[in-house]
């Protein structure tokens, strides 16, 4: 599946903020609804979700059309990393250690703000040392 | 509202920041091989001809974004460059020599001299003008690096 690249960055941008309100407030039930976001965008595709829902209503409109399409695989692959980081945070602060729901939230955000500020994917980038690793295990 | 939280959150947003500055600044520069861990790799290892004087190996997965503008990149001085050939590796087929060259993100280029000795090296999408020098630098090379380029093509002499 090709999609429009300036999708997820707009994701990316719209999860920075409310990473960094979720790590500023302390709040669980914030960072619970955007792993749920991450969810949706991991296991249905991006397009789906809220934020990609928000892009293609509100700002793709106003855009013209993309200049290149790219593969939807390594952004839904980061959605996936997302919510795991998220998902670990979330119980961190409902259950418990608080500590480890800042820490999760944190390296979330700085993936998110990677993503949305310099374009940097860190799924896009682990995919392929994901893959050597995988092929360096199978052959022990 | 939680003073740790606004503390982190403040700290990771700065490192963040230095780091994507980093980044952005060295990323798809093509820098020289120090000398003294001299890498050659031959045809058979490429699975492709060197080229006459110089190669442009590159490092692609099927679906890396920035992999594409450095194929049309590449491909456009090879055409344009007589001598220079393009070669292009999925590393996800190639483990074993993504692998032996130490390749961890994708595109990651390769200038080669005639001899297949890695002169130059790029993680990330390079640009244009470096890419041309780095071809003139490489086809430069010295007739020890043709003498032995002969030897590489027929490595059974």
């Amino acid at each position: 599946m090709q999609i429009d690249p300036r999708g997820p960055r707009f994701s990316a941008v719209l999860t920075t903020l409310v990473l960094a309100a979720s790590l500023i407030t302390g709040s669980g039930a914030l960072l619970a609804a955007q792993t749920v976001v991450f969810a949706i965008g991991a296991v249905v595709g991006l397009r789906y979700s809220p934020y990609g829902w928000l892009y293609r209503r509100l700002v793709r409109p106003r855009l013209g059309p993309p200049g290149e399409l790219e593969d939807e695989r390594p952004p839904r692959f980061a959605q996936a990393v997302g919510f795991g980081f998220g998902a670990v945070g979330t119980v961190g602060y409902l259950a418990g250690p608080t500590w480890l729901g800042t820490a999760a939230c944190a390296l979330a955000l700085a993936a998110a703000f990677l993503n949305g500020a310099f374009g940097y994917c860190l799924g896009c980038e682990v995919y392929l040392l994901a893959a050597r690793t995988r092929a360096g295990l199978s052959h022990e | 509202m939680s003073e740790t939280g606004l503390v982190v959150c403040a700290g990771v947003l700065l490192l963040a920041t230095v780091f994507g500055l980093v980044r952005a600044a060295r990323d798809g520069r093509l820098r020289r091989r120090r000398s003294g861990d001299e890498v050659r790799l031959s045809a058979a290892e490429l699975g492709a001809q060197l080229g006459e004087s110089v190669t442009l190996v590159q490092f692609s997965t099927s679906f890396c974004q920035p992999c594409r503008g450095t194929r049309r990149l590449l491909g456009d001085v090879a055409a344009a460059t007589p001598g220079v050939v393009h070669v292009e590796i999925d590393a996800e087929v190639r483990l074993d020599l993504a692998r032996q060259l130490h390749v961890l993100r994708t595109p990651t280029v390769l200038v080669l001299d005639r001899g297949g000795r890695v002169v130059r090296r790029a993680s990330g999408p390079a640009g244009r003008a470096e890419v041309l020098s780095a071809v003139a630098e490489a086809a430069g090379g010295s007739a020890a690096d043709a003498a032995h380029a002969a030897h590489a093509a027929h490595p059974g002499e």
